[in-house]
């Protein structure tokens, strides 16, 4: 399919010295500005699809072509931009610094990189605080630092691993809202992992529901919410609807929501 | 409003290091009287039992710590200057052979400990003799260094005895450094590592860009303990060489009239002491200003 950004099919990793089979024939195809979640129970191999599809584990068989390249090409590209449950920032760096350091990478001179990092930083509401360390941030601004470094080089696709799973609810829902207006603002792709059902329905336009051992994908619910969404859309009856038609799909998966 | 809360926030942190000096101070003091008092006490009690375990005390084999201090202000010789003046100048030619060999060792030390790092070949190949190195007792190669590298000659150039003796304390500095940097390269975090993969960085922009800034906490420990050792170094290069300029020198100097004038010696090892602070307080202070980390990374 020319117009897919992602293209995955066959894939299947086993971890060798484990004797596990994270994922058993995964083929999934994801289009130019989608934003596609991830959810199913712990294990199931969420965080591995995406390391796959990201080029950081070699899978066992099928293919991961990303803008029609195979992954390690759209790697070696500058195609990906991740982001961790932990903000993973670097210590020694500055708010500014760390946001900067793709460009750096990717070769952009100063006055470039130093003028998409304002734009960055105020995209992520951390004007003022560009100086500072790491250190002296809150989580939930830690993790805004580290999605702006994800967004800041605009890549083709974003990778988002529970990024907003260590913060607590109120942080969470306004993040989920920077997040979207990011998206729509870019020309980016995102697969996002989520444990949220409401977080899952509320950001994506897929939900690609797995199950465990091996993992699978066990059912695929399309979101058909409106755009721009915003914080009275959680509120919507349409929004409970496919809230149920996931959850009933995760439990038809075998999942065990306790 | 945010300057008056800055002003605040600045007098608070200005009290607070106020107060922790003080504190620091309190410490140090209590530290000194604690040894003053262990030194003195065992002196008299030795005296007062008259036992002879492990050594007989007398005024010669332990001389008041007074007595001691006072020397440092008596002419070190009739009509010369103040002991404290000549130590004072041997202290500064010790300090510059610790200086640059530490400025060497850990230099060597820390392009073995990248080398050995990044080269696994280098690991199985260069390790053996890095670890084999530090098992020689460093009295038995001071001499065969100094007084060999003394015969040496390259292109007529004859190293001066100070730089011969600055290898011994390189060769005392390298290894904790290579060992640390080793461990410090090794300590950067899986998924910044990761994400540098997903950059496509190459293996030195991963090097100096992620490894090396996460191994400075265990440089700076290396370098600590190497700052003092390499000030070691400079005093034991310098004894079998008969160079009489710095502290190894007069040591050895002293140590020849020790029946006569103990105190001597004595206030040799306490000055050899203070460098080695010295040394220490300043590989703390670079630290300081150099590892921005969370205040509880820092020792
Ligand atoms: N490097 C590895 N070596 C061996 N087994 C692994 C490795 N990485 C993952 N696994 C296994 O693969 C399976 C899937 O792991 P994965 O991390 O992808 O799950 P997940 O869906 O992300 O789970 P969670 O929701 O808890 O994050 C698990 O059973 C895990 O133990
Ligand atoms: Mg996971």
């Amino acid at each position: 399919m020319s117009d897919s950004v992602v293209s995955i099919s066959g894939l299947s990793k086993t971890f060798a010295k484990a004797d596990i089979t994270a994922l058993d024939d995964i083929s999934l195809e994801i289009g130019q500005r989608e934003f596609v979640s991830l959810i199913g129970p712990s294990g199931c191999g969420k965080s591995t699809l995406l390391r796959a599809v990201g080029d950081i584990v070699e899978p066992t068989a099928g293919s991961v072509e990303v803008n029609g390249k195979p992954a390690r090409r759209a790697r070696l590209d500058g195609d990906y931009g991740i982001v961790f449950q932990a903000p993973v920032l670097y210590d020694w760096r500055t708010v500014a610094k760390n946001i900067a350091l793709p460009l750096e990478m990717l070769g952009w001179d100063r006055a470039r990189r130093v003028a998409r990092v304002k734009e960055m930083v105020e995209l992520v509401d951390l004007a003022g605080f560009e100086d500072h360390h790491p250190w002296q941030l809150s989580g939930g601004m830690q993790q805004r630092v580290s999605i702006a470094r994800a967004f800041s080089f605009s890549p083709a696709l974003l990778l988002m691993d529970e990024p907003f799973g260590a913060l607590d609810e109120m942080t969470r829902e306004r993040l989920n809202l920077e997040l979207l207006r990011l998206w729509l603002e870019t020309e980016s792709t995102v697969i996002f992992v989520t444990h949220s059902i409401s977080e899952a329905v509320f950001l994506s336009t897929r939900v690609v529901v797995m199950s465990a051992r091996p993992g699978r994908v066990s059912a695929i619910v399309p979101i058909d919410l409106p755009q721009p969404r915003m914080a009275a859309t959680r509120e919507e009856a349409r929004f409970f609807e496919l809230v149920t038609e996931v959850r009933e799909a995760l439990h038809a998966g075998g999942a065990d929501l306790a | 409003m945010s300057t008056i809360a800055a002003t605040i926030a600045g007098r608070a942190k200005a009290a607070a290091a106020t107060r922790s000096a003080l504190s620091r101070g309190g410490v140090l003091a209590l530290v000194l009287a604690a040894l003053w008092g262990l030194w003195e006490g065992y002196r008299w009690l030795w005296i007062a039992t008259g036992w002879g375990w492990p050594f007989a005390v007398d005024d010669i084999t332990m001389p008041h710590l007074h007595a001691i201090v006072a020397q440092l202000f008596e002419p070190s010789r009739t009509g010369g200057p103040l002991l404290i003046s000549v130590l004072f100048h041997s202290a500064v030619f010790t300090a510059k052979e610790a200086v640059v060999g530490f400025a060497v060792g850990a230099s060597v030390g820390f392009l073995l400990g990248v080398a050995i790092s990044q080269f696994r070949v280098l690991q199985r190949g260069l390790m053996p003799y890095v670890v084999a190195s530090q098992t020689i007792p460093i009295l038995a190669i001071a001499p065969m260094v100094v007084v060999g590298l003394g015969n040496m000659q390259v292109a007529g150039w004859t190293p001066a005895p100070w730089l011969r003796v600055a290898v011994i304390a390189a060769y005392l500095t390298f290894f904790p450094v290579t060992v640390n940097t080793i461990r410090g390269l090794q300590s950067a975090d899986p998924r910044a590592l990761e994400l540098m993969h997903s950059y496509a960085a190459g293996r030195w922009a991963v090097l100096w860009k992620l490894r090396v800034p996460s191994a400075m906490p265990y440089l700076f420990s290396a370098f600590k303990v190497s700052a003092t050792a390499s000030v070691v170094g400079a005093i034991i290069g310098e004894a079998p060489s008969s160079i009489p300029d710095g502290l190894g020198g007069a040591i050895i100097n002293f140590n020849q009239y020790y029946a006569l004038a103990p105190e001597s010696l004595w206030a040799t090892n306490l000055v050899a002491a203070a460098l080695g602070i010295t040394f220490f307080l300043v590989a703390l202070g670079v630290e300081r200003v150099a590892v921005r980390r969370a205040p509880e990374h820092l020792a």
